[in-house]
């Protein structure tokens, strides 16, 4: 009874501790995607890795439109069986650089031309959803709008004078960034609130292009990190041995400090 | 001789195991080593939580070290195919991914486990005679730490990795004179490349490890010698039981062995739940910008150091340049490290413990603690982040508010440590119990 009710206060106390630290996780979660310096506010990304055909539709649309200018170069092909596809599938369907089935992800864009067309070379994206965050990308892919302006013609909310076109205006149509309003901001001044819009639809609707980069996200966010499904059901398991590992711990030491006065 | 003799004893066990160990005893002092550090290692009964701490840093180095191990195996320090490696260690390195996270993870684990464990050493006086030289030990450990943690940082040659370490060994370019060729010299190069990358990961890997290796020692044996102190801060040798060991201790093996094994199931809970579910901890413990390679070419928006430098990145940031050199903040920063080695010979308490300490030496205490955790956020966003102050302000008009703040707790961090001769002379301290309670 005595040892039931001491290792019962040890797990309270443990427990309550336990509450704090994840708490603090928590806490720090949060202040950490405040602190990225955002200025637009994001959208967030409906990630869902589980969702394997969400992760195979997007990997479609990655191949299809980010990886004509963009590189992949940490992640192969072959990683991709991992959400459910064939190797057949794979070769048929998305290997369009090489028939090697274990390469990395490489554009077929000349270093060359991209200096010239960009300014530079496009960035690798493998980790892209590591670095600026899945919600990042999302609300990034989402925000183009067109700008006479600029070289390209267009520019971006969330990227101020990016030089990537919009490579992905035949789906979403194209959008203006217009003045709807003032609102006070920083210091008194009146802050003018812009709002996109669609002028010129394109072959989807809102609904659909909103889909179609969310599954791209998503396999980004995948492709970012593909052993995240595997981290986080490891992490059920060795919660659940330390649980009864914590019990065992604490009557071993009850029974052994028995004898101390 | 002699000794051959005199430790060829009854085996401890029965069984070859027992003769065996008797064969061992002849030879090396196997179980006069077991008894004097662990069996008839005398600790005070009355350790409590804060003392999880020591076994627990113990525990995070074994675990860095295993870890590191089985990471260079793949690893490449080579600024042309580092950073790639890494991508391969958590993609194609069955594995891989498990090993870096918890690399990662431990890093920071290690610094919160050592700020916890110093804590303990300030609240109840463990730096006090006769443990100065444990405390020192120490801070050298605290030392090297940093070190193998500025080290261990370039290796994923990353954004941050590289801007990082060019604004840390820009630093050392701000000492008058000598500054200049002493960046040159540690970088090996004029610019942060592979030549750098090359060395650091010697120091990372052999250098700093041995070296840790043998403080960690020096620091326990130094421990062992005089024993340890405890939350009351009164010597348990004081009073001995007829068999000649102290009335309040226990012998570490079992007690201790086993209660750390809770706080190690504990800490691996919590240090799983990190691994697993958040090894980026939202950024402080895995920065984003480190996910993009190193390029000289291209400077990052913001560079911040690793949450565990911040409070000494804060100090650095606080004290103005003047005669357009950078040298007083560097000084500060080292000064703020170095002066934990003053510690027992500044404190005139009589007590040592902070249960019987007056209230001024409590609020000094408070007041630094409070310092240190407000610098260390600090340390993390942009001086702006509070705003400006008005510009017809005396003195500080115009000036950015965390600057300020910052300026003002530095001198708190150092008040703590200037002022304690006077102030824990001055203090009214509660009487020290005779035994532990």
């Amino acid at each position: 009874m005595k040892t039931a009710l001491f290792i019962l206060s040890r797990t309270i106390r443990a427990t309550r501790a336990l509450t704090v630290v994840a708490l603090a996780i928590l806490t720090l979660n949060s202040i950490g995607a405040l602190a990225s310096g955002d200025e637009v506010a994001l959208d967030r990304a409906p990630i869902n890795l589980r969702d394997q055909a969400s992760l195979q539709r997007g990997a479609r649309n990655f191949i299809n439109y980010c990886l004509n200018c963009h590189n992949a170069a940490f992640m192969r092909y072959s990683a991709l069986t991992q959400i459910g596809l064939s190797e057949q599938q794979i070769r048929d369907n998305l290997m369009f650089t090489t028939d090697k089935f274990g390469d990395p992800m490489v554009s077929a864009l000349d270093p060359q031309d991209a200096k010239e067309w960009f300014g530079g070379l496009p960035p690798d994206l493998t980790l892209a959803a590591r670095v600026r965050g899945s919600d990042w990308i999302y609300t990034f892919l989402r925000s183009f709008h067109r700008d006479d302006a600029s070289l390209t013609g267009w520019n971006n909310a969330v990227f101020k004078n990016v030089s990537m076109p919009n490579v992905l205006h035949d789906l979403q149509g194209t959008q203006v960034l217009t003045k709807v309003g003032e609102k006070p901001g920083h210091g008194g001044h009146m802050v003018p609130v812009m709002k996109l819009a669609v002028d010129r639809a394109g072959t989807m609707s809102a609904a659909e292009y909103d889909r179609f980069v969310s599954d791209l996200v998503n396999y980004m966010t995948y492709m970012a990190e593909p052993a995240r499904a595997q981290r986080t059901q490891l992490g059920v398991l060795v919660l659940l041995f330390l649980v009864p590992a914590f019990f065992v711990s604490l009557w071993l030491k009850h029974e052994y400090w028995k004898d101390v006065k | 001789m002699a000794n051959v003799t005199k430790q060829a004893i009854e085996p401890p066990i029965a069984g070859p195991l027992g003769k065996a160990i008797v064969w061992v005893d002849a030879r090396f002092p196997l179980m006069a080593t077991w008894k004097t550090h662990l069996s008839e290692y005398y600790a005070p009964k009355n350790f409590n939580f804060w003392y999880y701490f020591g076994s627990l840093a113990m525990l995070v180095l074994v675990l860095q070290i295993v870890t590191g191990i089985f990471l260079t195996m793949n690893y490449k320090p080579d600024a042309k195919l580092a950073f790639a490696s890494v991508e391969y260690i958590m993609r194609d390195v069955p594995g891989g991914w498990l090993i870096r996270y918890m690399h990662s993870t431990g890093a920071s684990m290690f610094f919160i486990v050592v700020y916890l464990h110093m804590m303990r050493g300030l609240m109840y006086g463990s730096y006090r005679k006769p443990r100065e030289l444990i405390w020192i030990f120490g801070c050298l450990i605290y030392l090297c730490l940093m070190a193998e943690a500025f080290f261990g940082y370039l290796l994923p040659w990353g954004q941050m990795s590289y801007w990082g370490a060019q604004v840390i060994i820009n630093l050392f370019g701000a000492i008058p004179f000598i500054g200049e060729d002493l960046s040159v010299w540690i970088r090996g190069d004029y610019n942060i490349g592979d030549a750098t990358l090359n060395r650091f990961f010697a120091f990372h890997v052999a250098a700093i490890p041995l070296v840790l290796l043998g403080l960690v020692a020096a620091h326990l044996v130094a421990l062992h010698e005089v024993g340890s102190n405890n939350p009351d801060g009164v010597e348990i040798n004081k009073y001995l039981s007829p068999d000649g060991t102290p009335k309040d201790g226990i012998p570490f093996h079992p007690y201790y062995t086993v209660k750390d094994i809770v706080g190690v199931v504990v800490f691996l809970a919590v240090f799983s739940a990190i691994v697993f579910f958040a090894p980026d901890m939202g950024g402080y413990f895995l920065e984003g910008p480190n996910f993009v390679q190193a390029d000289p070419l291209q400077t990052p928006a913001h560079i911040a150091p690793v949450w565990y430098f911040t409070p000494f990145y804060a100090m650095l940031r606080a004290v103005p340049s003047m005669f357009g050199s950078q040298f007083p903040g560097v000084a500060v920063m080292g000064a703020a490290t170095l002066i934990l080695f003053a510690l027992p010979w500044l404190d005139s308490g009589k007590v040592k413990s902070v249960r019987y300490r007056g209230p001024i030496y409590r609020w000094f205490l408070g007041a630094f603690v409070f310092s240190f955790l407000v610098l260390g956020y600090l340390g993390v966003v942009p001086t702006t982040v509070w705003g400006q102050l008005p510009n017809g302000l005396p003195l500080a008009g115009g000036m950015d508010f965390a600057t300020l703040v910052a300026r003002i707790l530095t001198t708190v961090y150092f008040a703590f440590f200037v002022l304690m001769p006077w102030y824990t002379k001055k203090d009214k301290e509660l009487p020290e119990p005779e035994r532990v309670t």
